[in-house]
């Protein structure tokens, strides 16, 4: 039996409501853990980047991969090891405003490149970006303050080989909008 | 919908003219020379409904006796007739009914359009009467799915609906449409859908992968193909039979692959899987090659994967990309339509012949004929069995009519020993295996290719999950030939019982009605068969029959189905009959 390995998904789809639920159904059928998961527009109009983490054999996402391909608005979709990525993800922190009046927060603040958003009367709210294991080095260092509330991203990424979605559009159909 | 418009490709039919969105639902299904439609109607759907009284000289409505004979009608229509089976249904409990029909649809490969009404638009998600979400319902088995919510959009969206079903690996397509869209006005123009950019149904020929699938062949010694239904779907029946007397290779087929070949080719090893042929399964591990064409090594088929053909290469021609190396490694995948990548196989294949190896099955036969097929076709008890019903059928039929079977162990005895000379003639539920498939496919199978007698092959248990549906055939008048054969019980489960867990029968002896009275109270003759003196002209008068007949057989009831391939055993440990001490698991 191989190992589990941390593999990042792109789909790119065709934009339309419901598509989100295809995708993650065709996790979920096969029993595939989804880690994180983040959505936007991409460099084309009109499609859409899924950005996908999980924990897999390598074998079972090879294979889910064609099978989200399969789906009709999917143009296409990749898997990656950690390697093939320039990838980002995003943390906020609220954290009491006395902890930055008392002064223990500004040296980590530096430590570890992460910028106040906003200060209000009680709380403060800091923002991390960067590699998920920075994020948690940052979240043990404000543990203590206390951490009043956490939130963070999806990994956001981009892979190195260079990829043009629109490469994989179905060449036998003319681009050009149909009036009707 | 912009989105949608963009992205097409379509031929302009017509232009602009005003219409409700219910009319233009029926325009478009004129458009896309649909001959018949399965239905069945409630509030939803009215509109539509009432657009179709003006229709009816044009587009013939099949009224089944529940939506889910509607959508196996509509299969049975489109495997007989390699057209788009379209099926209306209304909101809720109709849209729900069609559920396993369209579940069916996507496994077997099957292009269905389903319409189905729902609560108009400004009511969605307010648990209104009727309403369910049937998008999120049938989103996992469909190939595609859309809800309508204004006639706009309806004409881009069926003409997508239509090249999505048949275009590429075909299946089934649901389009929900609210009462709103089906009652506003839209302006009325119909371009036909030629493709869109997110969506490459058939993937181009690599000639380098076939020129490799060539060689392999060329070399081989031992080449073993499997037939699929994919080459039925591409119509590619006279392509693979070329290939196979060329190169002089032994053939099988899969269930769906079934009569695909005609049965008395001399290549013609059988049927493969479970209770498939003896040779096929044995040999599938001796051969050095296996050709697998339009197929996905279905695990009925396969067995035990860790002991599947481990000393073969494999080419595998398919149109799925997500089929190769899904169950089984391909050493040489080829991805196209069958019909293409053989006529570009065929010139590069050399002219071959393999007697030795084809002596095997040959063998292998020999011996399945002495423990098997003999006693299932000529049996020496009293009891009749459903083999011998199927002797007399092949008979009157001479080969030539469409054979519709239900699940269970007739469902294997048909597809073993039905003849066929003519491709898409067997139609049966393969991938989902439901019961109560057959008595419905039977109508859509007639109305696809009148010109065949249908033969529908049923089991006392099936025939009853939509036994309704001798409704239909009595208003419509179309001509069924059923067979139920009848061992009161619910043959398969009990022979796994009997096998593999100590003949405990749980829940699988029946008591039935009186099916002969009950044909007769729809009108329709019928008459059953206790003994095997009456058998011969009992078949006959039912093959003989310009109408509709029920034929009712009383076979042995605890006959067991073999050879047979024992879940969780390799292919090649297929046993030909029951040990005298058969663990029990
Ligand atoms: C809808 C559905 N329910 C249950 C099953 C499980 N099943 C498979 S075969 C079978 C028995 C079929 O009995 P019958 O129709 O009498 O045919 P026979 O096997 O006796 O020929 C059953 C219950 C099924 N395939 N489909």
């Amino acid at each position: 039996m191989s190992l589990n390995k941390s593999l990042t998904i792109s789909v790119f789809s065709e934009s339309r409501a419901g598509i989100l639920h295809k995708i993650t159904t065709a996790f979920s059928r096969r029993k595939i853990n989804i880690i994180s998961l983040t959505v936007s527009e991409c460099e084309v109009e009109g499609v859409f980047r899924y950005t996908i983490e999980v924990e897999e054999q390598e074998d079972s996402i090879r294979k889910l991969v064609l099978q989200l391909e399969k789906q009709v608005e999917v143009i296409k979709a990749f898997y990656h090891y950690e390697n093939e990525l320039v990838s980002q993800e995003i943390a906020l922190f609220k954290i009491p405003i006395s902890a930055i009046a008392a002064g223990k927060a500004e040296k980590i603040l530096r430590e570890h490149n992460a910028r106040v958003l906003t200060l209000e009367a009680d709380y403060a709210v800091i923002e991390k970006t960067g590699y998920r294991r920075e994020i948690m080095a940052l979240y043990q260092e404000l543990e203590s303050m206390p951490i009043l509330e956490y939130a963070s991203s999806g990994k956001v990424a981009i892979s190195k080989p260079e990829t043009d979605i629109r490469s994989y559009f179905n060449k036998s159909v003319p681009q050009h909008a149909v009036i009707s | 919908m912009g989105q949608l418009i963009q992205e097409e490709q379509s031929q302009l039919i017509d232009t602009g003219i005003k219409m409700s969105g219910a009319r233009a639902v029926l325009e478009i299904l004129l458009r896309e020379e649909v001959e018949y439609i399965f239905g069945y109607p409630g509030g939803a759907i009215m509109p539509i409904y009432d657009e179709l009284m003006d229709y009816q000289d044009r587009l013939k409505h099949i009224l089944t006796r529940h939506e889910q004979g509607a959508t196996h009608a509509a299969q049975g229509y489109a495997r007989t007739s390699g057209k788009v089976g379209v099926c209306f249904a209304t909101s809720g409990p109709g849209a729900t009914n069609l559920i396993t029909g369209i579940a069916d649809a996507q496994i077997d490969s099957t292009p269905l359009v389903c319409i189905t009404g729902q609560v108009s638009a400004h009511l969605l998600g307010t648990d209104a009467f009727q309403e369910t979400n049937i998008i999120g319902i049938s989103m996992p088995v469909t190939k595609w799915n859309y809800q309508v919510t204004s006639a706009d959009e309806i004409p881009e969206v069926l003409a997508k609906a239509f090249y999505i079903a048949q275009s590429g690996r075909p299946g089934p397509v649901l389009i929900d449409i609210t009462k709103n869209a089906q009652f506003d006005t839209c302006n009325f123009q119909y371009k036909k859908c030629l493709g869109f950019r997110s969506y490459i149904p058939v993937p181009s020929i690599n000639d380098l992968q076939v020129k490799q699938a060539a060689e392999a062949i060329n070399r081989s010694k031992k080449p073993l193909l499997l037939l699929g239904q994919g080459v039925l779907l591409a119509n590619a029946e006279s392509e693979l039979k070329h290939l196979i007397e060329k190169a002089d290779i032994p053939t099988a087929w899969t269930i769906l692959g079934l009569s695909g070949l005609e049965s008395d080719h001399p290549l013609n090893m059988g049927m493969l899987g479970m209770h498939g042929n003896y040779g096929p399964n044995l040999l599938t591990n001796e051969c050095d090659l296996l050709i697998a064409v339009g197929m996905r090594f279905d695990d009925r088929v396969t067995g035990n994967l860790d002991h599947y053909a481990k000393q073969a290469e494999v080419v595998h021609i398919e149109i799925d990309p997500a089929e190769i190396n899904k169950n089984v490694h391909a050493d040489y995948p080829v991805l196209g339509d069958a019909k293409a990548v053989l006529e570009k196989l065929i010139p590069l294949v050399d002219q071959n012949d393999h007697n030795d190896w084809k002596e095997r099955f040959k063998r292998c036969r020999q011996e399945e004929q002495k423990k098997v097929i003999e006693k299932a076709m000529n049996p020496t008890s009293d009891q009749l069995s459903m083999g011998e019903v199927m002797k007399w059928i092949n008979q009157y039929s001479g080969g030539e009519a469409i054979v519709v079977t239900d699940v269970g162990q007739h469902q294997m005895v048909a597809c073993r020993y039905a003849q066929f000379r003519q491709s898409k003639s067997s139609i049966t539920s393969g991938g989902l295996g439901t019961m109560g498939f057959c008595l419905p496919a039977a109508i859509g199978a007639k109305l696809g290719s009148p010109d065949q007698e249908v033969v529908a092959i049923i089991g006392d248990g099936g025939v009853q999950m939509t036994i309704q549906e001798l409704g239909t055939i009595m208003q419509c008048e179309i001509p069924i030939k059923v067979v139920i054969l009848n061992n009161e019980f619910l043959g398969m489960v009990r022979q796994w019982q009997e096998l593999f867990f100590d003949k405990r029968y749980s829940a699988t002896e029946m008591m039935n009605p009186d099916f002969v009275k009950l044909a007769q109270a729809y009108n329709i003759q019928s008459e059953r068969v206790l003994e095997r003196d009456t058998l011969d002209a009992a078949v006959h008068r039912l093959m003989s029959s310009k109408e509709s007949y029920v034929l009712e057989v009383m076979v042995a009831k605890e006959n067991n189905v073999f050879p047979m391939v024992p879940t969780g055993a390799s292919v090649s440990d297929i046993i030909l009959e029951k040990p005298n001490n058969y663990e029990s698991k």
